[in-house]
């Protein structure tokens, strides 16, 4: 348990893997193999530049434009290049369309491969072995548990991630959308609804 | 955590898991380490440590990340295991003896 704070004689000591990583990190900067302004800027980027709102502006983008989502859908890493995003992770990106026929899911089974420039760091579930296990094993029972229930007619694919092919999901468009703006569009997607496990908002 | 708790949780739950991954990265940014095969041999570790229960995205998450960062240093010769042991008591040290509040540094060594 922690002790008070206030009265702390000493720094406050971090957990055992956070002392095992400390020396790693001063091990590898000393041989001079990393740099360390790499690492914050490293950590800056993900924690605050990269992230779902970068796939959101490409959804709606292909919600917008014709052109856009078929070359989007015929090769997604080039197209999302153009936008600006792209990068570790991203190197082969591929956009996987819902339809009212099929609804799509990505999983990474063996790890959490993710697309990095489109969506940032996966969230906690995600790299959970109960995702990882379950989600091909019995996706509509875990859509259920995300609160999502597809219709009869509906079948679900399932897309299992690589280190060299990462999936984003195009979801469908909400109904009642129409006329809104490439913005107003985005903020409907949410990241779940890309990773498959949700759908986008429906505008109030 | 339920499977499907989509509650909005910070990008990394812990300092240290922001610091490991932002290590690997670079090493990667460096050509130190290739993607294809960090991917193979973390999925492994995985695999192996989720032999015995189910793991977590959290603290079992990068747990094994670091695991599989630390042998790969020793196999690349980057950083051996005597090395590491050592300066983690040093750095414990440093949390132990520098005043709450002060930034921790290592002693010159």
């Amino acid at each position: 348990m922690p002790h008070d704070d206030h009265d702390h004689p000493h720094a406050l000591l971090p957990p055992e893997p956070a002392l095992r990583v400390k020396a790693l990190e001063t091990i590898l900067i000393r041989k001079g193999l990393i740099d360390p302004a790499a690492l914050d800027e490293i950590i800056d980027t993900y924690q605050n530049k990269i992230g779902p709102q970068n796939g959101a502006r490409v959804v709606s983008k292909a919600w917008s434009d014709p052109d856009f989502k078929a070359a989007l859908l015929q090769d997604a890493t080039s197209v999302v290049a153009d936008l600006g995003y792209f990068g570790r992770q991203g190197e082969h990106m591929v956009v996987v369309e819902n339809t009212p026929e099929q609804h799509n899911m990505v999983v990474c089974t063996l790890c959490s491969c993710y697309p990095w420039p489109l969506l940032g760091i996966p969230p906690g579930w995600y790299k959970s072995d109960a995702y990882r296990a379950r989600a091909v094993r019995e996706p509509r029972k875990v859509l259920a548990e995300f609160g999502v229930t597809l219709p009869e007619t509906s079948s679900v694919r399932v897309w299992d991630s690589t280190a060299e092919v990462r999936y984003l999901v195009l979801p469908m468009r909400p109904v009642g959308s129409d006329g809104l703006t490439e913005d107003e569009l985005a903020a409907l997607v949410t990241r779940d609804s890309m990773i498959g496990t949700g759908l986008p908002k429906v505008p109030s | 955590m339920s499977i499907s708790d989509t509650a909005p949780e910070p990008v990394f739950a812990q300092p240290w898991h922001a610091q490991i991954f932002a290590v690997t990265v670079a090493l990667n940014e460096a050509g130190r380490i290739d993607w294809t095969d960090w991917a193979a041999r973390f999925s492994a570790t995985l695999k192996r440590n989720g032999l015995h229960r189910e793991l977590n995205g959290g603290d079992d998450y990068f747990g094994a990340w670091l695991e599989t960062l630390e042998a790969l240093l020793v196999e690349q010769g980057s950083a051996a295991s005597d090395d590491v042991s050592k300066l983690r008591d040093q750095w414990e040290d440093a949390y132990l003896t520098t005043p709450h509040g002060q930034p921790v540094r290592l002693a010159k060594g």
